[in-house]
């Protein structure tokens, strides 16, 4: 889990600087931000090896479950676990991020202990 | 002669035999002995053990606590910084948005500020207007009702602190927390409903409030300033140069 590159999209500079101070526990960590889908996927296409992919759902341009939606269509993304941060909390919510492939649901505000414990769930040791 | 022969084997024999049960008498004494310290030292152990069983329970238990200290700081640490990130007082505003939402798990707010010319507290942001409609357009005059009330006293309101609370409406919301500087009330937040994945306000809650209410109103105070100085540059500048070109 050392040295693993977090790929974070967040519209919300407050959040997206909460999140990236919660990941700073795994050790050499880096952080890369996106600020809504098409960015993330402009990242994604970049060079940077991503482990792992941090979304919202609603944010400007493209929202996280399109975001989630053609990263599991892209054969070499496929396979990078993704966590949906949001403050959609209903079931109906819950149930479509999961079935469109997220690995994870967190509702906010988030408690950052969990958000750690779910990501060391999801990573390889 | 036969006879004394077969007594002495005999007496040989139970001589050897009587060693040996006495030797064996000896061992038993032994291994009593051993087991009794033995007994005392699993005792000793079992006790420990128990003793380290409850120290691991604290610790867990405190582990728990200072992660949710971390939690706490983290977010503390977040707003306080967003909130000095900037003089544009839009952004401030958002900021203050950014917070109650994913901080605090608001669902409906308004932020209101207090003109100091009429004394009327006004909307100059909201969110979640199809719950509580009306709260984009709240117009209160200080010392009036509980949001009036809260500009003017300075003093937070929680609904569920309060006696006589019947329903949430825009004059009763499940919070109002001034935004001071020093003893001045620049304005207020006023949170009506939560997330539905948030049941009730939590500890850290009230320290996002106290935060808020000190660095929400500096920034807003600064970002105001900032802007009305800009005018005044702006304006000082076109009359300089007016004036530069007329002479």
């Amino acid at each position: 889990m050392d040295n693993a590159k977090f790929l974070v999209v967040e519209d919300s500079p407050t959040m997206r600087q909460l999140i990236a101070f919660s990941l700073k526990r795994f050790r050499n960590a880096q952080v890369i931000e996106a600020v809504d889908g098409v960015d993330a996927l402009k990242i994604l296409a970049g060079p940077e090896k991503i482990d792992l992919i941090l979304t919202d759902i609603n944010m400007p341009v493209m929202d996280g479950l399109k975001l989630v939606s053609l990263v599991r269509q892209n054969s070499e993304l496929r396979d990078i676990p993704i966590i949906i941060i949001t403050t959609e909390g209903a079931e109906e919510d819950r149930e479509r991020g999961l079935a469109l492939g997220a690995n994870a649901y967190i509702c906010k505000p988030i408690q950052s202990s969990h958000l750690i414990k779910t990501i060391s769930d999801l990573l390889p040791a | 002669m036969a006879e004394d022969q077969r007594f002495d084997k005999f007496l040989e024999l139970f001589n050897k035999g009587k060693e040996f049960t006495e030797e064996l008498l000896r061992e038993n004494q032994r291994l009593r002995y051993r087991l009794a310290t033995i007994e005392g030292e699993v005792k000793q152990l079992e006790e420990r053990f128990h003793e380290i069983e409850a120290e691991n329970k604290d610790f867990a238990a405190r582990y728990v606590e200072i992660e949710e200290q971390n939690n706490n700081l983290a977010n503390l640490y977040v707003a306080s910084y967003q909130l000095h990130s900037t003089l544009d007082f839009r952004e401030v505003v958002q900021i203050v948005e950014e917070i109650l939402i994913n901080l605090i798990g608001a669902r409906t707010f308004a932020i209101l500020l207090l003109d100091e010319k009429t004394n009327d507290l006004q909307t100059v942001a909201s969110e979640g207007d199809d719950a509580m409609p009306g709260i984009d357009k709240i117009s209160v005059r200080l010392g009036e009702g509980v949001l009036g009330t809260v500009a003017h006293g300075g003093e937070s309101y929680y609904f569920s602190q309060d006696p006589r609370a019947g329903a949430v409406g825009i004059d009763r919301p499940l919070a109002a927390v001034p935004l001071k500087l020093k003893d001045q009330v620049i304005g207020l937040i006023a949170i009506y409903k939560l997330l539905q994945q948030k049941e009730a306000f939590a500890a850290v809650d009230y320290e996002l409030f106290a935060l808020l209410a000190a660095h929400a109103a500096t920034a807003v105070f600064a970002s105001k300033l900032y802007s009305q100085s800009e005018r005044k540059l702006n304006t000082i500048q076109s009359f300089l140069d007016l004036l530069t070109t007329t002479s």
